[in-house]
């Protein structure tokens, strides 16, 4: 091949990977996993405001009773009432029926280590087997809907949850810019690779940096009319919703910093800036995400509960029962969901945490049933020995 | 291997000079060509000004698989001693890392090297009762977070210590092989206080990468940071912790199929109750008859107290409560096991070789291993004399530690870099950090791992890093501190005589399209040759 030809052959080819879409017709329903790493202090968060135990356990940092001040709890119904920091961003979805809480959700692990109980959450496996690092819930999940899916992790890692056979691409959106390669370059690199079987990965990998870029520009776009530029998880949320809007359809994304052994806070301070960032990011997924929120559901989880009582620090301690999300244009949401039990002292698991109440593969299992129309082979399968638990959201 | 051009390395040579210094408008290195041609020469013993021996296709390819990448001062090396006597060299290496002065320097300075790390570690102890007494809960909390600066310093350190021996040290198999182990017997450097101990532990695998299993994996069952990882610390006579013995068998000796049950896990875990650390010099007040048993190195601890005396029954195995002795008991029986021989073959193969290398082979290096009762080296030897591995040379991709040492041995192999953090940013952007896998089973070896969409994307993003310009690796690692110029050079004779004629013509065709000398370097470093080791 001489020079000319090659420079043209490039050309065609690059007009395919940089501009081009090749991929398949998405399918319509989107999911979004979102893993709170580092056990977020759901008691804060989603909060028992109808028991007194509640502000007795927390003398220093509970969130007042709603309707007594300014920085007061949101009711969500008798028993619950949502932190103030998602006045703006969870608390209208909850109204638009859009957002469920599954209180007392969790895993049977009781290790209260992070490392051990994120694994075994991540893998989704049974407890009792022996643990395979090589297959996640996720990539189970992604391979029992065979070519009617296209997953993604946005991670810089490939997490657990999505370790399998099949090769599911990731790439963290919470830094990036201009790609420094440039079209020119690309279409050099696409036809070195034109006759290796690197080649489909290669000018996909072109492909997904460009969908990115172009999001970005977007937001500078939006920016130099004047709106306010969002930051940290926003700003990754709603470049997620713009891939999952137009490409992607099986999301995982990680969010850290929940570990809060000192000094948390209650109405305001470090758990409070947190989970206001958090609800920022998950209410400007829904907004990004425009019309198709209503084919999506995002399921946020963590790997635990904190204790209830607060500890010596103002802070919490690795406990066990969480609190779920469940959030989507088309749920049955508005209300707690799952099985509950009233929160006393006596109710507390081992006289210190949240109870499980509705195990994580038992209920993910019964959102995967309803979300895909999955059978009992196909739900095993993803949650082997679990039996799917259908708590009415979806 | 199609193409067994014979060349000669001529090292001082005006060409060589005029192509590793001569890009028009590029900064001038500070060595000037004649010093540079003397390194080589000087790096070989007994070496003469030109050297001569000649370095075929297929010879790179050995030692590309053989290093962490193929310098000129490697192919200098090889071509001088001759390749069958450098393997051999490389499988027993002499003690002397011959590391430049410089980087000698550098991992002389760091803090991990000057003190041991039990006190690094009581340190910590002590900085955290500290802690504790504080009330202001500001305070305390700003306090906690210096002390964890602190302590992700010295994970950083171990990190800096190892990038430079990978990058410099003469002995390449061997700190290929060690970064094998380490993954193998996977530690994570957030957990716990691993990051005081990780280098510690990096120093004790290195020392039995190429020698007996048995050693190493000993080696490891008395590391504080695996004990720490697995949570053997933890784990003690009543107080049960199967973590660690689990992981033992399935990942690092007998493989997932290795024939145990959940009764041998059980019993080994019994038998490694009392297998931890202490991060104090005070010894704990062990009861007189048992004191014997005792046992301390560092912050390593064998505690008698905490041990579990009872007869147990392991993988068919009477054992006799009896402390230490029962532990090297279990070692044994580990290390002689066949599945432990062929399981370990089989990791070897798929490192060293091919994804999926065939049974034959792995049979073969279990034989090896069982003849020689663990002798790594020779299983390595065995299975470098294969037909399989002459016939996997070039052709398995390059996980980001190869790509990344590999670009920056290439660009800088005579000038050692001075600020290692862009190589961390790069190996974490591609999700290789040293000491960065969670769970225990260590980093993927296989190719879908680390070839999928967005790896790619990121691989070319950081060839042009890389190919642009120094990035950061010359300059010293404090603040204001300017960069000297730098700039990468992979157009020498190596790369002319050696590489270039391998190259796929789509591969030429379009570096023969650079506009420039930074474009060359990218596309380069982003060809599917350069990809693959």
């Amino acid at each position: 091949m001489n020079r000319r030809e090659l420079l043209l052959s490039s050309a065609a080819f690059a007009s395919v990977v940089r501009a081009g879409r090749l991929y398949a017709a998405p399918v319509q329903q989107r999911l979004l996993i979102v893993f709170m790493r580092g056990a977020y202090d759901a008691a804060n968060v989603v909060l028992p405001s109808g028991s007194d135990f509640y502000y007795r356990a927390r003398p220093n940092i509970a969130v007042s009773r709603p309707g007594s001040g300014d920085n007061a709890a949101l009711p969500l119904d008798e028993d619950w009432a949502l932190h103030p920091a998602l006045k703006d961003t969870i608390l209208p979805l909850y109204s638009q029926k859009q957002v469920a809480f599954i209180p007392f959700a969790g895993t049977d692990d009781t290790s209260r280590s992070h490392f051990e109980t994120q694994d075994s959450i991540e893998l989704g496996q049974d407890l009792k087997s022996s643990r395979d690092f090589r297959s996640g819930f996720m990539s189970r999940l992604a391979s029992v809907l065979q070519d009617n899916v296209t997953p993604i992790s946005f991670t810089s890692q490939l997490p657990l949850v999505f370790r399998g056979p099949a090769v599911i691409p990731n790439m963290s959106l919470n830094t990036g810019g201009k790609p420094g390669i440039d079209s020119r370059q690309a279409a050099l690199i696409a036809s070195m690779y034109s006759a290796t079987d690197l080649a489909p990965a290669v000018s996909e990998g072109f492909q997904v940096e460009d969908e990115v870029y172009k999001s970005i520009a977007v937001e500078m776009q939006q920016a130099s009319r004047g709106a306010t530029s969002a930051k940290g998880f926003e700003l990754e949320a709603r470049r997620i919703a713009r891939l999952m809007r137009e490409k992607y359809n099986l999301g995982f994304v990680d969010v850290g910093g929940w570990d809060t052994h000192v000094n948390q806070g209650g109405a305001s301070g470090y758990l409070a800036n947190r989970i206001a960032e958090l609800g920022k990011g998950v209410a400007g997924f829904a907004d990004e995400i425009g019309p198709e929120w209503k084919n999506t559901v995002v399921v946020a989880i963590s790997e635990f509960g904190r204790t209830f009582r607060e500890n010596g620090n103002r802070g919490t301690d690795h406990g066990h029962g969480s609190v779920y999300w469940v959030l989507g244009g088309n749920i049955r949401g508005g209300r707690l969901a799952g099985d509950q039990v009233r929160v006393a002292e006596e109710t507390l698991f081992q006289n210190r945490d949240f109870p499980v109440l509705n195990e994580y593969r038992a209920v993910l299992g019964g959102v995967f049933a309803g979300l895909y129309g999955l059978d009992g082979d196909s739900l095993q399968k993803v949650f082997p020995g679990a039996k799917p638990k259908d708590i009415g959201i979806i | 291997m199609t193409v067994m051009t014979r060349l000669v390395l001529l090292l001082s040579t005006p060409i060589f000079a005029t192509l590793l210094f001569g890009c028009a408008g590029q900064a001038q290195p500070t060595a000037s060509p004649m010093q540079v041609a003397q390194l080589h020469t000087g790096s070989v013993p007994g070496g003469q000004m030109t050297v001569t021996r000649s370095l075929g296709t297929h010879d790179l390819a050995v030692l590309t698989r053989l290093s962490w990448g193929v310098t000129p001062v490697l192919a200098a090396e090889a071509g001088h001693e001759g390749m069958a006597a450098f393997i051999a060299h490389q499988l027993h290496p002499d003690k002397d890392d011959h590391l430049p002065p410089e980087v000698a320097g550098q991992i002389a300075a760091l803090r991990i090297s000057q003190t041991p790390s039990l006190d690094l570690a009581e340190a910590v102890v002590t900085s955290r009762r500290e802690i504790q007494m504080i009330q202001d809960a500001d305070q305390k909390q700003a306090a906690r977070r210096q002390l964890q600066q602190q302590m992700t310093g010295l994970g950083r350190e171990a990190q800096e210590k190892s990038l430079l021996l990978d990058l410099y040290s003469r002995n390449q198999l061997l700190q290929l092989t060690t970064w094998f182990w380490m993954n193998h017997f996977n530690v994570y450097l957030p957990k716990a206080d691993i990051r005081v101990f990780v280098a510690d532990y990096e120093d004790a695998i290195r020392a039995h990468a190429l020698g007996k299993f048995r050693d190493l994996l000993s080696a490891t069952m008395h590391s504080p940071a695996m004990l720490l990882y697995l949570d053997n610390a933890e784990n003690a006579d009543k107080r049960i912790n199967e973590n660690y013995a689990r992981e033992i068998m399935e990942l690092h000796t007998l493989g997932i199929d290795g024939g145990y049950t959940q009764k041998d896990v059980q019993e080994l875990a019994r038998i490694l109750t009392g297998l931890g650390i202490n991060q104090r010099s005070v010894l704990p007040n062990v009861r007189p008859a048992l004191r014997a048993d005792y046992q301390r190195a560092g912050a390593f601890e064998f505690n008698p107290n905490r041990h579990d005396y009872g007869e147990k029954v392991f993988l068919g195995h009477d054992i006799r409560g009896s402390g230490p002795a029962e532990i090297d008991e279990a070692i044994d029986i580990l290390a002689k096991s066949p599945a432990t021989a062929h399981f370990i073959s089989r990791q070897l193969a798929v490192f060293f070789v091919a994804d999926d290398p065939s049974a034959a082979l792995v049979n073969r290096m279990a034989d090896t291993f069982t003849r020689t009762d663990g002798d790594i080296a020779a299983v390595l030897a065995t299975c470098f004399a294969s037909p399989e591995f002459d016939a996997s040379l070039g052709g398995k991709f390059k996980d980001p530690m190869h790509y990344v040492l590999s670009a920056v041995r290439l660009a800088y192999s005579e000038r050692p870099i001075a600020n290692v953090q862009p190589i961390r940013n790069w190996l974490n952007r591609m999700a290789e950090p040293l000491y960065g896998h969670e769970t225990p089973d260590g980093y993927p070896l296989t190719q879908a791992s680390w070839s999928g969409p967005g790896a790619m994307a990121t691989r070319f993003e950081i060839a042009r890093v890389i190919g642009s310009s120094g990035a950061g690796l010359f300059k010293p690692d404090a603040l204001d501190a300017a960069e000297p110029p730098a700039f990468p050079q992979f157009q020498g004779p190596l790369y002319l005589d050696t590489i270039a004629p391998t190259l796929a013509s789509t591969t030429a065709g379009a570096l023969n399209q650079a506009v420039s000398p930074q474009d060359w370097n990218t596309l380069f470093l982003s060809s599917p040759e350069f990809m693959h080791w």
